[in-house]
């Protein structure tokens, strides 16, 4: 029985809950997803997502929430989390275009901008290129963030848009630029999951 | 990565829809500058919407409320990293495109602001940028979404501090949605029917004008290129996914009389998405302390303990009217 807790204090976190459901379909796995808002829901959790949303409202309400340090603590000791969007920027090691005194989980190592591709008038939807599949990914990129660099060779790509990179992974962690969520492929989700199997 | 055709799309109801489903669980709150916009960003607002006045102003000042100046908004673009929405004039078209050319985030097509057009909402298919738009029952908010508005609020009874309007548009909205649930197919076309007759006021009124019998042709467009079978059939689509999903198939907020933390909590207890607060912030005696503790009532809405403690701590709400003693109704604009 795997259990999927999905921050819950603002963004797409239903989306995220239905995509996980159906990732353990096709897994063949028994599991629940859940909305995730108090610390004490961190109680034999399997693996955690940070939705898109609002970063600097998302950070905030973690910590007022007392969410912040224990998923922090989490992730260092090797729970796998995924953020996808406002999660990615959460997870980031350094963020350019931060408000200031915003708090980020610092569990990637990558520095990300923020608000790099503008507004949502440039909002887009493209195929992207997977490392672990052959077919290409519905990629869903909402007032996105920018994966401006990897820090060191711990941080592994595995998404591209072209020949940039919106995908990553460091051992447990993953983060995306896109919106998986937001489509009816569940394949980065189940990807996500095999590391809490 | 040579072999990836790279195709983009900008536009999409996907990328429309989703904007809105990223502020869920998030409050929206009315700026009129650059530093109520940056108490809004501090305070954890999810998006911020520029507008000259807020509606208790606007209630006050009379006259015809318009589009923000551009420069006004611009500032407020300027000053924060979240996204900034702008109100439109209901069926102002050319204020739209205005926005869109700026970049801002969402358009509300708004009837806080004098309508622009007494027959018909904007086209919102025909944009990039996303639409919000205010609905007081089902029949309002179907009609929006065909139009491809990609977020829905109550209208509330804005400018008052009284959330009695928004909780009617609230309970009008669900019981309908588990009325329709109780419907046979068929049925739920009648309602289509119904719900598609405000797109036949300009068409009818010609017709009275003209000495000409009531009746439309099948073949004439009554809204756009669009005939009324077609709203018909396009209304109907949207209610059977309503009839499946239970609930409306876009983002849903509360607005329109939210002026203290409870409100906003009633508003989510009662299945709203998240909440749009105007003149409640900036007409309380702290706005930076009721700005905080709307937000986080609409993220500890179900944990009355948590509201409690937020509400000792936030000074005077804003007055608040008698909604029998209002002189203009802004939320019977645009239907």
């Amino acid at each position: 029985m795997l259990r999927v807790g999905v921050i819950g204090v603002q963004g797409a976190v239903s989306e995220h809950i239905e995509a996980v459901k159906r990732a353990f379909e096709r897994l063949g796995v028994e599991g629940e997803a859940f909305w995730l808002r108090r610390p004490e829901q961190l109680n034999a959790i399997d693996a955690i997502i940070l939705p898109g949303g609002e970063s600097t409202t998302i950070s905030r309400l973690m910590q007022k929430n007392g969410l912040f340090e224990p998923v922090k603590k989490l992730g260092e000791e090797g729970l796998p989390i995924m953020g996808t969007c406002a999660g990615l920027i959460l997870l980031a090691k350094e963020v350019e275009g931060a408000v200031e005194g915003q708090r980020f989980l610092e569990l990637l190592d990558v520095r990300v901008n923020r608000n790099a591709y503008g507004r949502q008038v440039d909002s887009f939807e493209a195929p992207l290129k997977l490392s672990f599949s052959d077919e290409p990914f519905p990629g869903v990129f909402i007032r996105a963030p920018k994966i401006v660099e990897l820090l060191n060779d711990k941080v592994k790509p595995i998404a591209w848009h072209g020949d940039e990179v919106v995908g990553v992974e460091q051992g447990n962690i993953i983060g995306l630029a896109f919106h998986p969520e937001l489509t009816d492929d569940a394949r980065l989700h189940e990807y996500f999951l095999r590391k809490a199997l | 990565m040579g072999k990836l055709h790279v195709i983009e799309a900008k536009g999409t109801e996907r990328l429309k829809r989703g904007f809105a489903r990223m502020v869920k669980g998030g409050v929206i709150m009315d700026v009129t500058n650059a530093e109520q916009a940056r108490i809004a960003e501090e305070a954890g607002a999810v998006s911020v919407m520029a507008l000259h006045k807020v509606p208790a102003d606007i209630r006050k000042a009379g006259g015809v409320a318009r589009m923000a100046p551009i420069e006004k908004i611009q500032e407020i673009m300027d000053a924060v990293t979240i996204p900034v929405m702008a109100k439109v004039r209901i069926g102002h078209v050319a204020e739209a495109r205005v926005l869109e050319a700026l970049g801002v985030d969402m358009i509300d097509e708004s009837e806080v602001l004098t309508p622009a057009d007494p027959f018909f909402h904007i086209d919102k298919r025909e944009f990039n940028v996303p639409f919000v738009c205010g609905a007081r029952n089902l029949g309002e908010a179907v009609r929006r979404i065909w139009e491809g508005s990609a977020m829905i609020r109550t209208k509330g009874e804005a400018g008052t501090g009284n959330i009695v309007e928004a909780v009617r548009h609230v309970r009008l909205v669900a019981d309908n949605i588990r009325l329709i649930q109780r419907m046979t197919d068929e049925q739920v076309y009648a309602v289509a029917e119904k719900f598609a007759e405000p797109y036949l006021r300009l068409a009818r009124q010609i017709r009275e004008i003209s000495g000409l019998p009531e009746q439309i042709l099948e073949n004439e467009p009554v809204y756009g290129h669009y005939t009324y079978r077609e709203i018909v059939d396009g209304l109907y689509k949207i209610l059977l996914e309503i009839k499946k999903l239970g609930r409306l198939p876009v983002v849903n907020f509360a607005a329109g009389g939210v002026a203290t933390p409870a409100d906003a909590a009633l508003m989510m207890q009662m299945g709203m998405d998240g909440v749009f607060v105007g003149s409640g912030i900036f007409k309380s005696s702290t706005p930076e302390k009721m700005a905080r503790a709307i937000v986080e009532a609409v993220n500890h809405w179900d944990e009355p303990d948590v509201i409690a403690a937020i509400s000792k701590e936030i000074g005077e709400p804003m007055k608040g009217l008698e909604i029998e003693e209002l002189e203009v109704r802004l939320e019977e604009r645009g239907v």
